[in-house]
């Protein structure tokens, strides 16, 4: 067992893991930070996708000592001050981006990170991003949707709420 | 209606879950921790079929952290996981039905089957354990292939069964010679040989269980990612455990996705309830992404020939189908009635075909379990039919539409030779409004400016009948479901007038948190966060049957609307005793209670603290309290219908096909909220288009499943779908329900398939290549080798 210290969601955190421990589990089983959500176990899906300095990673594909002095970031981290949701968030809610909620914090999380490096994509450069987030519910029509509406574009003219 | 405003039936307001499941505040089952809970880490065959000799699990007992450690041996005493419907088959002869074990009791008859199963403090310690686990087996053939597992020198999957056949099932015009001269006297026959290709549901979450058993109560817990707790006590605890049920709690909390995956009672909800009380602790299972594929249930995997016949004005006279259904090694809780009373009964579609024959060969392998997957026997009742229509309309020259209109029924109520009655349709108004919204008018133009890019462009079309809202319980009963299909809903009103619905449906990604309340706060005229739902816990809510097959509003909404109409005409009664008033003259709007023709009027929230304060009140007449239980059993299923149309892009130098524009018109009849019902056809869609063009569960020959990861096994991604056009507006209401819904869940998924592939055949047949039909998934490779073959 080894000690690792990181930052997540701007407060200090710390805790003992193996040598094997993900940084996935570490964020679950050891912090209680449970929006991380694991829905495979060959790295495909994006269900745990979270910032590690600044960069959307997939937390079960990182070792938590990996993550040692990092800062860190989750599901839990992206509401405003306040609670509000942040404008991804609220645009995910808006636009009925989410049925079963299983894949969302992944997909806000990745969305966050492009709209950090491209803050206007077009429909195709999101789709080819989010290559990485599978979403089985809503056929990736309203999540596409919600991310052009978070990043200012237009969505008026896009077929059916 | 739709309203302009945010709430009520019609409207679409935000949905009040997503603010928990955006900001990680979700409460999924693996999310649960129990104090004091150990791990099991099940050990599954890597082979398909085997003799079990030996089992030798000293030197993984003597592993760190080890707490016990079960295999077959363990429960040979309780019952096996039954098969919820009995399917009666030609002859008159029940099923074939093997006992289907928690743990294999001597035989691994799949690759995935459970052989052992290790709890310890920590579920890497399980795993390291299993590994030190010695197994003896010895290996015996396999049978994958569905038509050799029929071949009388077959192997057997189960020793102890006559064969492979679990059932050969007749259903409509079970007269072959009536049925053949009908097929005589056509003017033209088209047949079709195709797949229906095997899936594997991949809801994003996968199952997690955790059995908890307390000593000084002698009651169960078990948290499990169910759609339907209720149905997964009975059989947990009726027939594998015997478990007298009103000591046992099942609690499925946020769902992350079933598309029916997770209706089934799996083996580990059971090992976990039965091993918390043997290991005295609490036990805790989650599955991996690569036990999912090899433990969930599988869905589709048919293999049939239909045979489509036409008289001399292009009438559908005769329609006739062979299918070979696979169940896998067991039968799964549904999977008899799935290729049987979802898929037969499904053959008439939207067409008023006179005579209607369907043949049914359910087969055992040596693979998992087969059950109901997003649609369940509906798809593939649809895929063929419309395939067939579709390659008649080629070989005759005629336009595949106007083919499909043609034959359309027009009048309802319709009976059809395949045993159910339609209430209500308009199929040529669905037809209408899809032809408007994918502009198949503008389609040439669309072909040209792709031919003029060097691909190929095509348009296909098809319609679609389901039938949800799955019950009546009488009529599925006489079919041989062990199950009654009702649901149930108690609306409990609290003195300050809130009220909380306790509902039987599931809600894991539907939206019911939303949408119930849309309908009681719209029936009361109080607003709508007034009112909550409560869902998926049988210690709070009464016994529903839960969410599958299109049926939660549908059944639940309609057990919940009864139980708030006993709420009102009980509030009336109230409110008539404190307005000195009849209460035939109380009339409810907007949250007041009014005696007709007066201003005379007590609000809502006076009337329900009346009922629980009771000092004003006549007691002699009506008890206190304000709450109301309702069980609703349909009179019949619920009929939603639609007309799709893909367009695709094919690269002819690889075979490549693009969906360029998908459209859809629905008729679901009335709609509770627009915003949710679109996103179920997206979703249905995208699963639609995924069987269509990528997915396939593909066995080796030695039952291996080759595709048994997201590295193999090709789920649609993002830039995989375009965005779909989508459309509701023709409503022609169920006759039989308070809301007149018709359910819209499994649509996308029903719907989408064959029009993918009617359009892929109609660009490569544009291009002059004789292709009449190709299996799906439709690959780049299988479309290259089509083109080129």
């Amino acid at each position: 067992m080894a000690k690792v210290s990181m930052t997540v969601n701007g407060k200090a955190a710390s805790g003992e893991v193996e040598g094997r421990t993900l940084l996935s589990s570490f964020l679950r089983d050891t912090l209680g930070l449970t929006g991380t959500h694991v829905g495979c176990d060959t790295s495909q899906c994006g269900a745990c996708v979270v910032h590690v300095d600044g960069k959307a990673v997939k937390s079960c594909t990182m070792l938590a000592q990996e993550a040692d002095g990092s800062d860190v970031a989750t599901i839990e981290g992206q509401a405003n001050a306040d609670g509000s949701l942040n404008v991804i968030q609220q645009a995910f809610q808006d636009h009925h981006g989410l049925q079963c909620g299983f894949c969302t914090p992944g997909m806000v999380m990745s969305a966050a990170a492009l709209l950090k490096d491209n803050p206007k994509p077009t429909e195709a450069e999101i789709r080819e991003y989010l290559e990485g987030n599978l979403c089985r519910c809503t056929g990736y029509h309203n999540i596409i949707k919600a991310i052009l509406a978070a990043s200012g574009q237009d969505v008026s003219a896009i077929a059916a709420e | 209606m739709p309203k302009d405003n945010d709430s009520g039936i019609g409207a679409s307001p935000k949905r009040r879950e997503d603010v928990r499941f955006l900001t990680g505040a979700g409460n999924y089952t693996d999310d649960i921790n129990v104090h004091g809970q150990a791990y099991v880490h099940f050990l599954r065959a890597d082979v398909a079929h085997a003799t079990i000799n030996s089992i030798d699990t000293s030197a993984a007992e003597a592993m760190p952290g080890v707490v016990k450690i079960f295999t077959g041996a363990d429960f040979a005493e309780v019952g096996g996981i039954p098969c919820g419907w009995g399917v009666t088959d030609r002859h008159g002869n029940p099923q074939q039905e093997p006992r289907h074990p928690i743990i294999a009791d001597g035989t691994i008859r799949h690759v995935g089957e459970i052989v052992a199963a290790v709890v310890a403090d920590t579920v890497e310690q399980a795993r390291d354990a299993a590994e030190a686990i010695e197994l003896d087996l010895t290996d015996k053939p396999v049978v994958v292939d569905m038509a050799a597992a029929l071949a009388e020198d077959s192997a057997k999957v189960h020793e102890d069964l006559s064969s492979n056949l679990c059932y050969d099932w007749v259903f409509g015009n079970d007269d072959d010679d009536a049925v053949q001269a009908a097929f005589d006297a056509a003017a033209h026959v088209t047949t079709l040989e195709l797949v229906n290709n095997r899936l594997v549901a991949n809801p994003m979450e996968p199952r997690v269980a955790i059995g908890e058993y307390s000593r000084g109560t002698d009651e169960y817990t078990l948290h499990t990612t169910s759609q339907n707790p209720h149905v997964i006590r009975l059989l947990m605890c009726a027939f594998v455990l015997g478990l007298p049920e009103h000591k046992v709690r099942v609690v499925a909390p946020d769902v992350g996705g079933g598309f029916g995956s997770k209706i089934f009672h799996y083996a580990e909800e059971a090992f976990c309830t039965h091993a918390a009380k043997a290991c005295g602790r609490p036990v805790k299972w989650t599955s991996t992404r690569s036990e999912a594929f090899i433990s969930d249930a599988h869905g589709r995997d048919h293999v049939t020939k239909i045979e489509l016949a036409l008289d001399s004005n292009n009438n559908f006279t005769a329609l006739r189908t062979n299918t070979m259904a696979n169940m896998g090694a067991y039968l799964s809780t549904f999977a008899t009635s799935v290729p049987s009373y979802l898929h037969g009964t499904l053959m008439a579609g939207n067409y008023k075909t006179p005579v209607v024959q369907v043949n049914v060969k359910t087969v055992f392998t040596n693979t998992v379990p087969v059950d109901a997957y997003r649609g369940a026997g509906r798809p593939e009742a649809t895929f063929q039919l419309e395939r067939v229509i579709d390659k008649a309309a080629r070989e005759l020259g005629v336009d595949p539409i106007a083919l499909r209109r043609q034959n359309f029924i027009t009048e309802f109520p319709y009976e059809t030779p395949v045993a159910l009655t339609y209430d209500t349709g308009d199929y040529t108004a669905t037809m209408d409004k899809l032809e408007e919204i994918a502009d198949v008018a503008g389609f040439a133009a669309r072909r040209a400016e792709s031919e003029k890019k060097g691909k190929l462009r095509g348009l296909g079309v098809n319609c679609y009948i389901e039938a949800c809202g799955i019950a009546p319980s009488n009529i599925v009963g006489m079919l041989g479901a062990r199950a009654g299909l009702y649901d149930a809903a108690t609306v409990r009103v609290n003195a300050t007038g809130t009220i909380s619905v306790f509902v039987g449906a599931h809600s894991h990604g539907q939206g019911h948190e939303t949408s119930f309340p849309q309908v009681v706060a719209d029936m009361i005229g109080i607003d709508e966060s007034m009112v909550d739902i409560v869902h998926g816990d049988t210690g709070r809510v009464p016994f529903g049957m839960g969410t599958y097959g299109s049926r939660s509003i549908a059944v639940c909404g309609s057990a919940m609307v009864r139980a708030t109409e006993k709420i009102i005409a009980k509030a009336k009664k109230i409110a008539a005793h404190l307005l000195e008033a009849s209460d035939a003259d109380i009339e409810l709007k907007d949250g007041q209670f009014t005696v007709a023709g007066t201003d005379k009027s007590v609000a809502w929230g006076d009337v329900t603290l009346t009922a629980y304060v009771p000092h004003n009140y006549p007691l002699e007449e009506l008890e206190p309290g304000l709450e109301e239980t309702a069980f609703y059993d349909p009179a019949n299923f619920t009929y939603p219908s639609g007309a799709y149309a893909c367009e695709v892009e094919v690269d002819p130098d690889t075979g490549k096909v693009t969906i360029e524009r998908f459209s859809a018109a629905d008729d679901f009849g009335n709609i509770i909220n627009p915003m949710i019902v679109d996103g179920q056809v997206h979703g249905g869609l995208g699963q639609g288009i995924g069987q269509a063009l990528l997915e396939n569960a593909a066995y080796d020959e030695d039952g291996q499943l080759l595709s048994a990861s997201f590295m193999d096994y090709a789920m649609p991604r993002a830039d995989d779908v375009p965005f779909y056009q989508v459309d509701h507006s023709c409503q022609t209401p169920c006759t039989h329900n308070p809301l007149g819904v018709k359910g819209c869940g499994e649509a996308g998924a029903i719907g989408s398939p064959p029009a993918v592939v009617n359009a892929v055949v109609d660009a490569l047949q544009s291009a002059g290549k004789n292709v009449t039909h190709i299996d799906m998934p439709l690959s780049p490779a299988r479309v290259w080798a089509a083109m080129n073959g």
